[in-house]
C-alpha cells in the first residue's frame, strides 16, 4: 500500500531525508522511530503529499504522491504532530466540516461523526470549542478527523504524545484494532509503546532508515553473542578454570564477589538456552551452589542505541545492518 | 466548487467566531460615517461622493486587517498541514478564502446602506451614482482582498502579513492619484494611470459603469489570487 523509493528531499544545505526505500501493507502496524531530526515527520509529509521529495517516488494507495496527489490524500488519514486544530471552531463543528471535505455522503455524516465520537472517547467534550481542550482531547480530535472517512492507510505523526497514561493505552489499542485490516504508519519516540503496539519497526536516523523488521529481528541482528549472569557460591579461581572449559563459552568473565557468591558475565557464541543447561549441568556435577542463572535481555532502548549511536551495551562492535551497506556510500557526515 | 463552497463556509463562519467579523463592522461603519458626516452637513449637498471619496483609504487599513489572518495564522498554527493535505486542490482553498473575505466585507458594506438612506431622508440623492458607489466598492474592495490574502501567503506573522498588505495596496493606490500622475515621467504615465487603485474606482463613482474597470478590478483579483496559489504551493517546490 504504500511504496517509497529511494526518497530524498534536503532544506537548503540539512538533508532531511536521504535514499529512503522501504514497503508497508495492508495489515501492518509500521512504527517509524528515531531521534529528533531524524525525518520521520518529513517522510510523513511527503507521503501525504505536503512536501515533494528532491528525488526518489512513493507510492501510496496505488497512486503516485507527485501525479495523483488528490487521489492518495483521499485513501490517507494524517494527524500531524501535536494535532493543529482550529481553536475557534467547536468539536462538531470541525468533525462535520472534515465529513464533509472528506465527501462523506450527507445519509452517512452524522454515523461517521458519532463512531469516531465513540472510538476516540469525545463524547464529553462535543459541546465544546476546540480552544478549550486540553492536550489530550485535542490529540484525539486530531485523531478521530484522521478517521473520519475510514480511510485504509493511516499516517499519525506522534500521536500519543501529550496523553495520559490510561488515553495511551487506549489509543495503542486502537491503532492495533486499526492495523488488523488497515495499515497504520505511526512515529514516537516513546520505545515501548513500538513494542507494544507495532508488527513492524522502521528505525531512521540522520535520514536514513537504519533497520526495517520486526522486534525479534532487530534484537537478532543486534545480539552477535549471548551474555549469561550466572552467579555460582564457592571458590572464584577453581569455578572460573572450570567455567572456561565448558563447551561453547567464549568468555568468562568474574564481575563481583560478595560473600562467597561469585558472579561472572558468560559471552556465548552458542543458543541461549544450551549454553544454560551446560552450565547448569556443570554446577550439579561439581556441586556448586547456583544461586543465579540468567540471560541478559536486549531491549528496544539498545537496539535504538545501537543503530542510532552505534553502541551496545555488553556486545562487542556489532556487524552493519545488510540495509545500510548500499547508503553508507552517500552519506554526508 | 464544492470545496470552494465548504472552505467558503468554514472561512466565513470562522470570521464571526471570533470578534473579527463584530470589530470590523463596527469600526468600518463606526468610522466611515464619522468621516463622512462631519463634513457632509457643510456641504449642504443630498450626495455621497465624500463617502465613496474616503473609501480607498479606509479599505487601506481595514481589509489587510481581514486577510492577513488567512494564510499567516494557518501557517503558525500548523493547520495548514490538515488543510493541505485534505483531498482539495490549493487553488480550491485560496478561492474559498477569499470569497469568505468577501463575504465579509459585502456584509459590512450592507450595512452601511444606513448612510444612503439617512442621506435620502435628508434630500434628493442620484440613486444611480449610489448603486454604482456601492457596485465600485465591493470591486476595488474585491481588490484589496485580492492582495491581503497574498501579503498573507508570505509569511507566518500576521502583523507582518497586515503591513506588507498596506504597503502593496498603498503603492498601487498612490501611483493613480493626482499628484504621483503629474511628477512621474510621461511614458509611465498611462501605466500609472491604468494601474492605479483608485482610478477606475473614480470612474465607477462618476456614475458610468465601463466594461474596463470590471476588467481591471477583475484582472488585479485574479493576479494575486494567482500568485497567492503560487505562494501557496511554493513549499512544494524542489
Amino acid at each position: 500500500m504504500i511504496e517509497v523509493k529511494e526518497l530524498t528531499k534536503s532544506y537548503g544545505p540539512t538533508l532531511a531525508v536521504n535514499n529512503v526505500s522501504f514497503n508497508a501493507n495492508a495489515g501492518e502496524v509500521v512504527g517509524f522511530i528515531g531521534p529528533n531530526g531524524a525525518g520521520k515527520t518529513t517522510t510523513m509529509r511527503i507521503l501525504t503529499c505536503y512536501l515533494t521529495a528532491d528525488t526518489g517516488t512513493a507510492t501510496v494507495a496505488g497512486f503516485d504522491v507527485l501525479e495523483h496527489a488528490i487521489d492518495v490524500r483521499k485513501n490517507v488519514g494524517y494527524l500531524p504532530e501535536s494535532a493543529p486544530l482550529y481553536a475557534d471552531m467547536g468539536v462538531v463543528e470541525y468533525l462535520k466540516f472534515m465529513a464533509e471535505i472528506r465527501e462523506i455522503p450527507k445519509s452517512q455524516r452524522k454515523e461517521r461523526m458519532r463512531t469516531v465520537v465513540d472510538i476516540c472517547g469525545l463524547e464529553g467534550v462535543i459541546q465544546k470549542d476546540i480552544g478549550e481542550l486540553s492536550k489530550g482531547f485535542r490529540q484525539r480530535v486530531g485523531l478521530a478527523q484522521s478517521l473520519i472517512h475510514d480511510p485504509p492507510i493511516l499516517i499519525l505523526d506522534e500521536p500519543t504524545s501529550g496523553l495520559d497514561p490510561t488515553q495511551t493505552i487506549e489509543i495503542r489499542n486502537l491503532i492495533k484494532d486499526i492495523g488488523q485490516e488497515k495499515l497504520v504508519l505511526f512515529s514516537t519516540h516513546i520505545l515501548p509503546e513500538v513494542a507494544a503496539t507495532c508488527s513492524r519497526i522502521l528505525m531512521i536516523n540522520h535520514g536514513q532508515i537504519v533497520a526495517n523488521g520486526t522486534l525479534e529481528e532487530l534484537v537478532n541482528q543486534v545480539r552477535s553473542e549471548n551474555i549469561l549472569h550466572v552467579a555460582i557460591k564457592g571458590t572464584e579461581d577453581e569455578i572460573t578454570t572450570k567455567l572456561r572449559q565448558l563447551e561453547g563459552i567464549i568468555e568468562v568473565t568474574p564481575v563481583s564477589t560478595d560473600n562467597g557468591i561469585v558472579r561472572y558475565e558468560i559471552a556465548s557464541g552458542q543458543d541461549i538456552s544450551d549454553v544454560s543447561s551446560t552450565i547448569f549441568n556443570a554446577a550439579v556435577q561439581n556441586r556448586w551452589d547456583l544461586v543465579e542463572l540468567n540471560q541478559e535481555s536486549i531491549d528496544l532502548e539498545q537496539i535504538f542505541l545501537h543503530y542510532t549511536t552505534g553502541q551496545t551495551r555488553g556486545t562487542h562492535p556489532p556487524p552493519k545492518p545488510e540495509s545500510n551497506e548500499d547508503v553508507d556510500s552517500t552519506e554526508e557526515e | 466548487m464544492q470545496n470552494i463552497n465548504i472552505i467558503f463556509k468554514k472561512e466565513f463562519r470562522s470570521y464571526f467566531n471570533s470578534p473579527i467579523a463584530y470589530i470590523f463592522i463596527t469600526f468600518f461603519l463606526g468610522i466611515s460615517s464619522w468621516l463622512f458626516f462631519q463634513t457632509f452637513f457643510f456641504g449642504n449637498q443630498a450626495e455621497m461622493r465624500g463617502f465613496f471619496g474616503l473609501m480607498p483609504w479606509i479599505f487601506l487599513f481595514f481589509i489587510p486587517a481581514v486577510t492577513m489572518k488567512l494564510w499567516a495564522e494557518e501557517k503558525k498554527m500548523g493547520t495548514a498541514e490538515i488543510l493541505m493535505t485534505l483531498p482539495i486542490r490549493d487553488y480550491e482553498v485560496v478561492i474559498g478564502k477569499f470569497l469568505a473575505s468577501f463575504g465579509l466585507l459585502a456584509v459590512s458594506v450592507l450595512f452601511s446602506i444606513a448612510i444612503p438612506i439617512s442621506v435620502a431622508l435628508l434630500g434628493d440623492p442620484d440613486e444611480g451614482t449610489i448603486v454604482c458607489g456601492y457596485i465600485g466598492l465591493l470591486l476595488m474592495g474585491g481588490a484589496y482582498l485580492a492582495i491581503g490574502l497574498f501579503a498573507s501567503t508570505l509569511t507566518e506573522n500576521q502583523i507582518i502579513g497586515f503591513i506588507i498588505g498596506i504597503t502593496i495596496c498603498f503603492v498601487l493606490l498612490i501611483i493613480g492619484t493626482d499628484y504621483v500622475l503629474f511628477s512621474a515621467p510621461n511614458w509611465l504615465y498611462p501605466i500609472f494611470s491604468y494601474l492605479g487603485l483608485g482610478v477606475h474606482y473614480s470612474s465607477i463613482l462618476r456614475g458610468v459603469i465601463d466594461s474596463r474597470d470590471i476588467i481591471y478590478y477583475l484582472t488585479i483579483m485574479g493576479f494575486f489570487l494567482y500568485i497567492s496559489t503560487l505562494m501557496v504551493e511554493s513549499r512544494k517546490w524542489r
